[in-house]
């Protein structure tokens, strides 16, 4: 089973986020990178399903050659190889399809399966697996938060509200998973070792110019949130099961 | 919590381990009215506190931080944060093993006990998930331990707040250091402005950013050690505490690993150095974690991962034992090491207490506090004193060369004269080309490019054959030539010309100026223009701050002359003598004046070629100083040694040193002139006339008793420290320095072995040696006396010990070898009567 894994290199942000002086992106000149969310439970997935059913799990990003580092980070918990398709600047979500759609097709794989996360953990368009699929020619079940695949077939639960939502989708098909789809596997010291001699190659691909642009970026006032002293002791009783009535713990 | 106070006896600013040790002993020592702020949240600020490893290997080195480290784990333990759980520091090379030798010696020198070289078997079953195969020694401390240093903080803060002499604000960050006629006056927050007079920045990693804001520098570099958690471990499962299992220190390969629960912690000082900017540290809101925990950096940890994965292949090769934390952590670095303490030269009643680790915190809160309150502090701190930068040290591309130099060496294997290739030739004498052509070897002291030795007095060497006591081993060769010693020997038939510009030189002038030298001098300074005065500057208990000459120039005109290495200490020193009203300045030439020595039997001869003034013994007697001319060049001689033999030193403007050189070289020529270096200035000459060394035997921690330097009598006039050595001179001292000379160098091997300093001193049955004040017996310095035939050694010894002829043992690198008392007190082994200097 040949899974390709797509992969979103962000910005480690702390509480308060900082903004180019331009206004158009996030200034990272201090912070860190990472993986988007959802990612690390899309590898999960893939490595599982993989070490299951054979084939292996192929790492896919669009960006800056910098994210080799994160995908050394999946390499040590069990994918195979990576692909960096390198773009430069921030691309809207059509091109960004476009670009993976190209390189999986130029890899010369067939493809089993591609996960995605459901949203990138920066912009959260949510919108790359449905255009993926779309150019792929796949069927494509988002919000997935459980996953089981028996060769030909996924069956695919969605989270909607409390309940779930259980679609089966033939293969090869695109899935958008989210956090809690598993429980991740921390990379171990040998794992890194081994991901050191995985390959990661860097191709370039033809992108049609994006056809949305980020033209300011805003960062949203802080709603403090702020504690009351109710007191200590026999005093502060009062006062408590007046907040408690307020907030409807008490009738 | 109340509001910020208005004015303050003290701010510190910081609450990590540094400040709140602060905080807590300076209430202990009885100061009230304390404030502290920190920008941070309690009990965790965010700084380096935070995500130290805290665990605390005793050994080092440096006296004054084996020192600082033991004082730490004193108090760690009376606040019963401290878990001993043992450590072992692992050799994987021949040359590693040796180190850890060293190590052992260095342990009895100061004190640490119970130290011990183990076998590879013995290592894996104390830490039977170590491969022993890869080891071949371990030198085991079993008295190492981890702290609670966030704990540790909060019961320090708690202890001053109980005492009523603390008041803590979180949350609160300063703005501004206000300063006004070189003091400081008030801290600038962003809840309000607080007047204080004095005021302590120990604020780890940021400490630069705030120093500036007053004019001030601190110069150190925010540089990240790696580190990572693995776990849960299987082999921790059963684990109930924080550490069960003795650290593992894996000294070739820069790294520890050590048990945290059931997690194993691997931290590194092998990776790239990778320094950061204080501007470059988020703050705590931009930060992920905290501001000091930065994204870790796996490209930097590969090369570790591996050697984590050699030493502990049970543990770390096990695939189920992931990665949980893994941080670039923020740690101070400073250009030399040594952490940057006590009041800055810039701005009076601002204090520096940075660059300091969690294993020597709260011994260096309670010194520097010491310090702030008395004066002066129980331990010697000379070595970490902020006035001992140079203003090229301040630069950030020399912190950066410096740190990042020596970032690997945190772990390394450091020789005592090991000697930095960064940033080099930055001062230079008027000598310099003349001494390249000669072949100098240069060593550096702050920023100067001395000559040690000249390659082409090479030919010496065969000439004196063994008198030059040649060395085959090694590590004493390292660093050193047995040219040092043919230059000795042929300074003491002819002459030598040696370049001294690494002078430190400060005038003090005004009619002031006598009250100024009277208080820091214990020499009688009221003496005729025209005296040298070698004189010893104490601390107010009595201990040495500084030995140094001072020329009476005038009536009203003092020359300090005092080493490079510690004369900006002296100049703050000297500075914050100075009477308020004015009537004394003080003037640094160091950089005007330079220094050429000459010295020797032919030394008069030489340089009476070229004057027409009297230099004959009567005409310019020993200790006398007057300006000459020598050709074109007015000239100040000044007749005293270092070294034992005839001869002057000659002060006279930088840009006319050039010329003086050449005037004596070419006279010299005839007399078999040679140029010196300062190994034989600094070492050879030195011991051979038992001449003591501010830093080596001089420190705060020892007398001029005990030194053997006390006068006859005791000016009438008062100086600092006066009352305190009126005292010692009445005690029995509890040590006595000595010369020591080694009998027998002859190792298990055969080989020729030579002591470099700071080895213990044994007994005949191999015991340390313990004064009644409870400091060990060391070497204090060691090397060769060309001249006597001799390795000598000096020493410290309690009285039962220091007696002429008795039979000791020195310990050098695991094995031990005999020694005599060969003097006690001053009197030189070499020419005892000075017939050669009052020539």
């Amino acid at each position: 089973m040949n899974i390709l894994v797509c992969i979103k290199r962000i910005a480690l942000v702390g509480s308060q986020i900082v903004l180019t002086a331009d206004g158009t992106d996030v200034d990272t000149s201090k912070l860190g990178f990472q993986l988007s969310p959802h990612e690390e439970n899309a590898v999960e997935a893939a490595v599982r399903l993989v070490e299951q059913h054979g084939g292996e799990v192929v790492l896919i990003t669009v960006g800056e050659a910098a994210a080799e580092e994160q995908l050394r980070e999946l390499l040590a918990v069990g994918a195979d190889r990576g692909i960096i398709v390198e773009a430069g600047g921030e691309l809207d979500p059509q091109a960004v399809a476009s670009a993976i759609a190209e390189a999986a097709r130029a890899d010369g794989t067939a493809w089993d399966l591609v996960i995605c996360g459901n949203e990138s953990g920066d912009n959260t368009n949510s919108q790359v697996p449905i255009r993926l699929a779309h150019q792929l020619g796949l069927p494509v079940v988002t919000n997935v938060k459980g996953l089981e695949v028996d060769g030909t077939t996924a069956r695919c639960e969605r989270a909607v509200g409390s309940e779930r939502e259980v679609y089966t989708a033939p293969l090869p098909a695109v899935i958008a998973v989210r956090d809690g789809l598993n429980q991740p596997r921390y990379p171990s010291v040998p794992g890194r070792i081994k991901a050191r001699k995985k390959p990661v190659v860097t191709v370039s691909a033809q992108i049609a110019g994006p056809r949305l642009q980020a033209q300011q970026l805003r960062v949203p006032a802080v709603t403090t949130k702020g504690v009351t002293d109710l007191g200590t002791g026999p005093d502060a009783a009062g006062r408590l099961v007046e907040v408690f009535t307020q907030i409807g713990v008490l009738p | 919590m109340s509001a910020l106070p208005t004015s303050a006896r003290c701010v510190v600013i910081g609450a990590g381990i540094v400040g709140n040790s602060l905080v807590y002993h300076l209430a202990r020592l009885g100061w009230r009215d304390i404030v502290q702020v920190d920008k941070g949240p309690l009990p965790n600020p965010g700084g380096s506190t935070g995500h130290a490893s805290n665990f605390i290997f005793w050994v080092d080195h440096s006296k004054e931080m084996t020192e600082l480290t033991a004082e730490s784990v004193r108090q760690y333990k009376e606040m019963d944060v401290f878990t001993e759980c043992g450590g072992i520091e692992i050799a994987r090379t021949p040359e590693r093993v040796q180190e850890l030798q060293r190590r052992m010696s260095s342990a009895k020198a100061f004190g640490i006990d119970n130290c011990e070289i183990i076998t590879p078997e013995r290592v894996k079953e104390l830490v039977p998930f170590v491969d022993e195969s890869i080891v071949l020694a371990g030198f085991h401390t079993p008295s190492v331990g981890v702290v609670d240093s966030l704990r540790a903080g909060t019961i320090m803060r708690e202890r001053a707040t109980e005492m009523g002499a603390l008041q803590s604000f979180a949350n609160t960050e300063v703005l501004d250091l206000v300063v006004e006629d070189g003091r400081i006056r008030a801290v600038v927050t962003d809840k309000g402005t607080i007047e204080a007079e004095t005021v302590v920045i120990a604020c780890g990693c940021w400490s630069p950013k705030l120093a500036k804001m007053a004019g001030a520098e601190i110069p150190l570099t925010p540089a990240v050690h790696q580190m990572k958690d693995i776990g849960p471990v299987p082999f921790f499962a059963d684990s109930k505490g924080d550490i069960e299992w003795p650290i593992i220190r894996d000294m070739d390969v820069f790294m520890y690993e050590r048990q945290h629960g059931s997690g194993l912690e691997i931290g590194s000082y092998a990776h790239r150095p990778i320094l950061h900017t204080v501007d470059e540290i988020p703050s705590i809101a931009e930060a992920a974690l905290s501001p000091t925990e930065m994204p870790f950096t796996q490209a930097d940890f590969d090369l570790q991962d591996e050697h984590a994965l050699e030493i502990m292949p049970d543990i770390v090769g096990d695939e189920s034992v992931g990665e949980k934390y893994a941080i670039n952590g923020l740690l101070s670095y400073t250009p030399d090491g040594m952490p940057i303490l006590g009041e800055t030269p810039e701005v009076k009643g601002l204090w520096s207490c940075a660059a300091v680790w969690i294993k020597e915190g709260p011994g260096t809160g309670k010194s520097v506090a010491e310090w702030m309150v008395h004066g002066e502090s129980e331990i010697d701190l000379h070595a970490s004193d902020i006035a001992r930068f140079h203003e090229h040290h301040k630069s950030r591309e020399h912190i950066v060369a410096r740190v990042a130099e020596s970032f690997n060496k945190t772990y390394g294997i450091v020789h005592p004269a090991e000697q930095y290739a960064s940033n080099r030739n930055v001062r230079l004498s008027p000598y310099y080309s003349r001494e390249q052509e000669l072949g100098a070897v240069f060593y550096e002291t702050v920023g100067w490019e001395r000559p040690f030795w000249y390659e082409s007095n090479a030919p010496l060497v065969e000439h004196y054959g063994d008198a030059v006591m040649p060395r085959t081993a090694e590590w004493e060769s390292r660093w050193w030539s047995p040219i040092i010693n043919a230059e000795h020997l042929r300074m003491r038939e002819t002459a030598g010309i040696v370049d001294l510009t690494a002078f430190t030189l400060f005038d003090i002038t005004g009619p002031g100026a006598l009250g100024v030298v009277q208080q820091a001098a214990v020499r009688q300074m009221d003496v005729a223009v025209g005296k040298v005065v070698y004189t010893p500057v104490l601390s107010p208990s009595g201990g040495f701050k500084s030995d140094l000459t001072i020329m009476r120039l005038g009536h009203d005109h003092f020359r300090v002359v005092t080493g490079g290495a510690h004369g900006m200490a002296d100049r703050k020193w000297f500075a914050d003598l100075l009477p308020a009203d004015g009537s004394a300045q003080i003037a640094d030439l160091t950089c005007a004046y330079t220094t050429l020595g000459l010295w020797g039997p032919k030394a008069r001869t030489i340089l009476q070629e070229l004057t027409s003034d009297d230099l004959s013994h009567e005409g310019f007697p020993f200790g006398t100083c007057r300006v000459i001319e020598i050709g074109p060049l007015r000239v100040l001689a000044s007749r005293i040694s270092y070294v034992g033999d005839l001869g002057w030193e000659l002060y006279l403007p930088m840009e006319q040193g050039a010329r003086l050189w050449d005037l004596i070289w070419t006279a010299g020529q005839a007399h078999g002139l040679i140029p010196v270096g300062i190994g034989v200035y600094g070492t050879t000459g030195r011991l051979e006339k038992g001449y003591r060394a501010y830093g080596n035997e001089l420190e705060t921690e020892y007398t001029l008793v005990e030194a053997g330097m006390q006068m006859a009598k005791v000016k009438p006039q008062d100086f600092i420290g006066k009352q305190a050595h009126l005292q010692h001179r009445e005690e029995d001292p509890a040590a006595l320095l000595c010369t020591l000379r080694v009998d027998d160098h002859t190792s298990s091997t055969g080989e020729k072995r030579y002591m470099l300093g700071r080895e213990p001193i044994l007994t005949l049955d191999g015991e340390p040696i313990t004064d009644k004040r409870g400091r060990r017996s060391y070497c204090t310095s060691a090397g060769s006396a060309p001249s006597l035939g001799a390795h000598l050694l000096m020493s410290y010894l309690p009285p039962e010990h220091a007696v002429e002829g008795t039979q000791l043992l020195v310990e050098y690198l695991g094995e031990t070898y005999p020694v005599t008392v060969a003097r006690v007190g001053t009197t030189p082994l070499f020419d005892p009567a000075n017939d050669r200097i009052l020539a």
